[in-house]
């Protein structure tokens, strides 16, 4: 067991991957990007879930994981889809020209 | 059948409105399903004043069920003699707007008539209403059927003119309504019931904090007090005078705002009410002259109409805020006949109206001849509204202004009193405009009108006898509306509240007097 | 012992009945039927006053009250019923009412013959006489005002009867609002009644004034003052009296009936009435004999100018009302009322005979375009002549005798008195002045229709013609009355009229007395040889006289010009008030501008919270972001504190 990492090695990595997300969400202009931004910060909370949920031998935190990849999954199609439409109607994907609230 | 002959009156306009849903749009069916419905409904609250007994103190044909435990909120209706009369007037008025609306209503007539019907049954479910949060939901119900209907089948909907007169009344209602809904939820929380008389006790007892009660009480006047209107919030009457369907217009001021002073101003908070009087007093003395006078100027009769509207409902806020015993019948009993008055002038007018697309009365002119069935009715009820006597105009203008002189003050009653000259100007004068000879005669619309119909010629006259009746034999109504103030007073007297003495000029010293 | 049954309701409810029928059917009815309805419940009408007349006279005790009356309005311990009374005071007013009525009703028949809506006018004259009885038998003052209000709507419907006609619409309206003005007067009156005696029976305040619960002097006298602003307001005198001349819009009947014979002595009647709340009063006395005065001096020089023949009479009317509150005014209550009931005679007569002039000229009214009529018109001459005759005030005609009581009753009443009773005597001057003006210019010289300027001469003075027997008939009955109604003498009136009008006052010796009357009698005949002079040669004399003084010609022309000043003090500035300080600055700038107040601060701040909606993705994540972080750093900063993690940070923030 001594040979194993330790948890603040995985919660380092957590926020590290959380602040990137951050950054990138933040700085990024292809919409594409700000979409796997959010990816990355998902995954990043994911892996703390999963991190404590090791650490207190308790069972909730893997769930919350489940539910978390599931909600990415459908928001990945969805956002997906509406990256799309964009797309088709506006013919960019630059976050600073999509700001008419519609399409 | 005393038992429950309330929920008949409430449920027969709603199966009525059930119907014209379910049936198709063609023709006049839905207008026939209407009158019927509403003759039914009016039929049933003749039940009520045929099995009243006047004798007897409190509220009758009481129906009491639980509807939901948490929060308590009961299905519990009654009538006393205060409400007895309006929801009678209601019931009457009802057949009255569909024939107003007979010619007027030709497209999309199944819209107006179920929306129609859905406002008879909140309007008598605010009169009847004894649980507050009851009472709640069918004041907040009346309001939406007057504001869609006017959006929707208003005189202007060209140029958007309609549509304003809508969104005015219904932002001045419900934001008024706002605060209520709060002060109501407060005393639900303060006493865990919204029963009418559990309240009046509670309030009674003083052992609710007292300037939080305060508020509560000033909340409840404003919501009722733009109802009205009052003077000075009056501001969406004009428009929706002018734009709203004739059928809507006369029912939208006044009685649910006036009774709902009465029944959940002076008679739940009457130490606040008194202190409030004075205000309302000078409020309602100017507001007799002020309506008055602004009917005397305006060109067209709608507007005119409106602020005649106002300077007689001024009356009735006069004699309730007086708390004399004439003063407060004078103004239930008026009240009343401002229903019929109006009623009947807005349906006359508007078949002219129709037929001329335009209320500026200097297009009218010499129709007498052209019009006599018009015209006679037209005058009874133009003298009824002002007061002649043997009319019902009269006794209510003479209870409110003779109480009023005799128990609060000789100078504002005579100030009132001045508004019997100004109301005889302006209508005489509607009345040369619009049908005597007046220079100019023979315009368009003087041309294209028609006299009244044989239904509206019915409508019409059974209102001119009843005017005639009330005038008369005002008895009869009186005796009912006194046996439930004198609860009122009653139960003012025991919180040591007696009837305002005001001298002139000290509005406010008398109110700052009152608090203290 | 047995009530004697009087039938009083029926008196009213009679011509009530004619009001329905002929209101309801009478447009459908054959003009036969119409006039019979017409004429035969002003008939049963009289016939039962006549039937109460004949019982008095047989020895019935008055005054007689219905007993069993159905309340009226009953709130708390105010009550009034629909109370009905029959006193000499009265019982002379209906037999004037209902008999001078029932005579104008024939005459109309034949007059209004050729008028479109002959059925409505009948409808509204039986209305009148229905208020008329309701204000003359009324018990109390609210009843009295039922009647008050209600003949002032007969008047206006009457007035403005031709429909087609602005003026005829303008005048009526006038006449109601004018009214109005007085009724406001008479409402307060009535409060402050309730207020002093707790009811508004006659017979019970008028036992409480007898008895010890005093009244004081300065609640009797505003009290009054709020009834004679009533009373000029119906009686037509200043400030009030100036609807009547415009009423002559109505037909000549209308006129004759309501605007001299009966309604405008409605105010007289009421002062009368009241006469036990005036006596306490001094300065309202006063008050009453100065206005009736200055009333009847001012309308008699301004009818020495009218041209109208209806505006002369109309001027005259006014004047003798004013006589009739002189009389009231000092005191001398019943030879008011008997001057009321002479004048109700006589007036409705020069009414009805001008009627017939106007009737034989197809509608002419100017006497510039009359004269010479006496041989055309015999029996509408003479039976003028004898009103003439009365008016004036010349032995042995009725006005005589009840101009001159009240003229004696003036004299006799102090310094005041002195100076009325001059004023009054002028006044009688300017009366048989004017009444021979109108004679001469009516009735003799020649024909003057050529000075009509609009070629067609079907209505003029040369082809006049005499009125059919149904107008002449009324006209002489009346005539007979002019004559004699004054034989019963003013002491034989008064003395009647005792229980109701208290006694009259104590008059001198006798020889006084004469001295007045002779002076009456001279004065009037010196006014016959004035109008002579100027008028009985086809006015040479009259244009050179108005020449020279043209001036005062121009301002009785202009009648002074009150209406004129009226307008401009009162009607003008309420309209401006009306219009200007409430229509713009209340209705838009306070209502309408407090709704677009708050609508514009509403409006403001969501356009401010608006431009924070950007749409842009990157500055709602910069959002989030800095609340999140903001989040944090509170959490931290409470850990720093020594606070216990997030809750109490929380706890400590609201604290």
């Amino acid at each position: 067991m001594n040979t194993s990492v330790p948890a603040d090695w995985y919660l380092l990595l957590s926020a590290a991957l959380f602040t990137m997300g951050v950054i990138g969400f933040l700085s990024k202009r292809s919409l594409i990007t700000v979409f796997m931004s959010i990816e990355l910060m998902l995954n990043a909370v994911n892996l703390s879930f999963v991190t404590f949920a090791h650490e207190w031998h308790a069972v909730k935190g893997q769930i919350f994981v489940f539910f978390v990849m599931m909600v990415a999954a459908a928001e990945a199609a969805v956002g997906l889809a509406i990256i799309i439409a964009i797309f088709r109607v506006r013919g960019t994907l630059t976050v600073d020209q999509i700001d008419r609230m519609k399409l | 059948m005393d038992g429950m002959i309330l929920s008949l009156i409430l449920v027969v306009p709603l199966v009525g409105m059930g119907a014209i849903l379910l049936l198709p749009d063609r023709g006049k069916l839905s207008a026939w399903i209407a009158l019927l419905d509403s003759l039914l409904t009016f039929v049933c609250t003749l039940h009520l004043p045929a099995h009243f007994h006047t004798q007897q103190a409190g509220f009758q044909f009481e129906e009491n069920l639980p509807w939901l435990s948490r929060p308590a909120i009961h299905f519990h209706v009654g009538v006393d003699g205060l409400s007895l009369w309006l929801v009678v007037l209601v019931g009457l008025l009802a057949p009255v707007g569909v024939v107003a609306s007979w010619r007027a209503v030709q497209k999309n007539s199944k819209a107006f008539y179920a929306l129609y019907l859905l406002q008879q049954t909140a309007m008598v479910g605010v009169f009847v209403s004894l649980d507050l949060m009851l009472y709640y939901g069918f004041w907040e119900l009346s309001l939406i059927p007057i504001a869609v209907l006017t959006a929707m089948f208003g005189r202007n909907l060209g140029d958007g003119a309609a549509g304003k007169a809508a969104l005015r009344f219904f932002l001045y209602t419900f934001l008024a309504s706002a605060p209520l809904l709060v002060a109501l939820l407060w005393l639900y929380a303060r006493t865990g019931s919204f029963d009418y008389a559990t309240l009046q006790a509670a309030v009674a007892s003083g052992s609710l904090p007292g300037w939080q009660l305060g508020w509560v009480s000033v909340a409840f006047l404003i919501a009722f007090a733009v109802k009205v209107p009052v003077l000075g919030l009056h501001g969406w009457l004009p428009d929706l005078f002018s734009e709203a369907p004739v059928a809507i217009a006369m029912i939208a001021a006044g009685k649910l705002g006036l009774y709902s002073l009465i029944r959940f101003h002076v008679e739940l908070f009457p130490a606040m009410a008194h202190r409030a009087a004075p205000w309302m007093i000078a409020l309602a003395t100017i507001g007799i002259l002020y309506g008055a006078m602004l009917a005397l100027v305006q060109k067209e009769f709608w507007k005119l109409l409106a602020y005649a509207t106002i300077g007689s409902l001024s009356f009735c806020t006069l004699g309730i805020y007086g708390f004399t015993a004439a003063g407060m019948s004078g103004a239930v009993l008026q009240t009343v006949n401002e229903g019929v008055i109006g009623a009947a002038l807005f349906l006359m007018f508007g078949v002219l109206y129709e037929s001329a697309r335009t209320s500026r009365m200097a297009d009218f002119g010499g129709l007498a001849k052209q019009t006599p069935r018009l015209v006679t009715l037209f005058t009874i009820a133009g003298l009824a509204l002002i007061g002649l006597p043997l009319l019902n105009g009269f006794v209510g203008e003479f209870l409110v202004l003779s109480g009023t002189f005799a128990g609060v003050s000789r100078s504002w009653a005579a100030i009132a009193a001045l508004g019997v000259i100004l109301s005889a100007a302006y209508m005489l004068g509607a009345i040369q405009k619009i049908f005597l000879a007046d220079g100019q005669t023979n315009g368009h619309a003087g041309r294209v009108a028609r006299d009244l119909t044989g239904m509206e010629t019915v409508t019409v006259g059974v209102l001119a006898v009843l005017m005639l009746a009330i005038g008369v034999q005002p008895t009869v109504w009186t005796e009912a509306i006194e046996s439930a103030l004198q609860t009122v007073t009653h139960t003012m007297h025991a919180q040591g509240v007696s009837p305002v003495r005001m001298e002139s000029g000290t509005v406010i010293a008398s109110s700052m007097g009152g608090r203290q | 012992m047995n009530e004697p049954m009087l039938f009083l309701p029926l008196i009213a409810l009679f011509p009530f009945t004619g009001f329905l029928l002929n209101g309801l059917f009478g447009s459908r009815l054959p003009k036969a039927l119409v006039s019979t309805i017409a004429l035969l419940f002003p008939l049963l009408s009289f016939a039962v006053v006549a039937r109460a007349a004949w019982m008095v006279h047989g020895g019935m005790l008055l005054p007689m009250a219905e007993v069993g009356t159905p309340t009226w309005i009953a709130v708390g311990s105010f009550h009034v019923g629909f109370q009905f009374v029959l006193d000499q005071l009265s019982l002379v007013m209906l037999l004037v009412v209902t008999g001078v009525g029932f005579l104008i009703h024939l005459y109309s028949v034949g007059y209004m013959e050729h008028e479109q809506g002959y059925w409505r006018y009948f409808a509204y004259l039986n209305l009148f006489l229905f208020f008329m009885t309701v204000l003359v038998l009324a018990g109390n003052y609210l009843l009295m005002f039922v009647g008050w209000e209600g003949v002032g709507l007969a008047s206006y419907l009457l007035i403005g009867f031709y429909i087609d006609r602005k003026s005829a619409g303008d005048a009526g309206k006038k006449a109601f609002v004018v009214n109005r003005v007085g009724d406001f007067g008479f409402l307060i009156g009535m409060f402050l009644l309730i207020a002093n005696f707790g009811t508004l029976n006659f017979h019970q305040i008028g036992a409480q004034l007898t008895g010890h619960v005093a009244i004081s002097g300065a609640a009797a006298t505003l009290i009054c003052l709020c009834l004679i602003l009533g009373a000029t307001g119906k009686s037509a005198q200043i400030p009030l009296y100036i609807w009547l001349p415009d009423a002559m819009e109505g037909p000549t009947p209308v006129s004759a009936l309501i605007h001299a014979a009966t309604m405008v002595t409605a105010g007289v009647y009421m002062i009368a009435r009241t006469h036990a709340l005036f006596d306490l009063s001094p300065t309202a006395l006063m008050v009453v004999a100065v206005l009736g005065t200055a009333t009847a001096f001012f309308a008699a020089t301004v009818a020495m100018v009218q041209t109208d023949i209806k505006r002369v009479l109309a001027y005259s009317t006014i004047s003798q009302l004013g006589y009739m509150f002189l009389g009231c005014g000092v005191g001398a209550y019943s030879a008011a009322v008997f001057h009321l009931m002479t004048h109700a005679f006589f007036k409705a007569l020069l009414f009805l005979a001008a009627g017939s002039v106007i009737h034989g000229l197809s509608g002419e009214q100017d006497m510039r375009r009359m004269g010479g009529l006496r041989k055309a018109m015999p029996v509408t001459f003479w039976t003028m002549t004898a009103a003439v005759l009365a008016i004036s005030g010349f032995f042995p005609f009725a006005g005589f005798f009840s101009k001159d009581a009240i003229l004696a009753a003036a004299f006799q009443h102090g310094t005041l008195g002195k100076a009325l009773w001059t004023v009054g005597l002028i006044t009688a001057l300017l009366t048989s002045f004017y009444m021979f003006r109108l004679w001469y210019l009516t009735f003799l010289g020649e024909p003057r229709s050529a000075v009509h300027d609009n070629g067609h001469d079907d209505a003029h003075a040369a082809h006049a013609h005499e009125s059919p027997w149904i107008m002449l008939l009324p006209l002489i009955v009346l005539a007979l009355l002019s004559v004699s109604g004054g034989w019963i003498g003013i002491e034989r009136f008064a003395g009647f009229l005792e229980p109701v009008t208290g006694l009259a006052p104590v008059s001198d010796a006798g020889h006084t007395e004469l001295f007045l009357s002779v002076l009456a009698v001279l004065v009037a005949a010196l006014g016959w040889f004035l109008a002579h002079l100027f008028f009985g040669r086809d006015g040479e004399a009259a244009e050179q006289a108005a020449q020279s003084l043209a001036p005062i010609r121009r301002l009785l022309e202009g009648k002074y010009w009150i209406d004129e000043i009226y307008t401009a003090l009162i009607v003008r500035p309420v309209q401006w008030v009306a219009r200007f300080v409430l229509g713009w600055v209340g209705e838009w700038t306070l209502v309408r501008g407090s709704a677009w107040l708050l609508a514009g601060i509403v409006g403001l701040s969501g356009e401010l919270l608006r431009r924070w909606q950007s749409g842009n993705l990157r500055s709602y994540a910069a959002w989030l972001a800095a609340g999140a972080a903001a989040l944090l750093l509170f959490a931290l900063a409470g850990t720093l504190l020594g606070l216990n993690g997030f809750a109490d940070s929380i706890h400590w923030a609201v604290r």
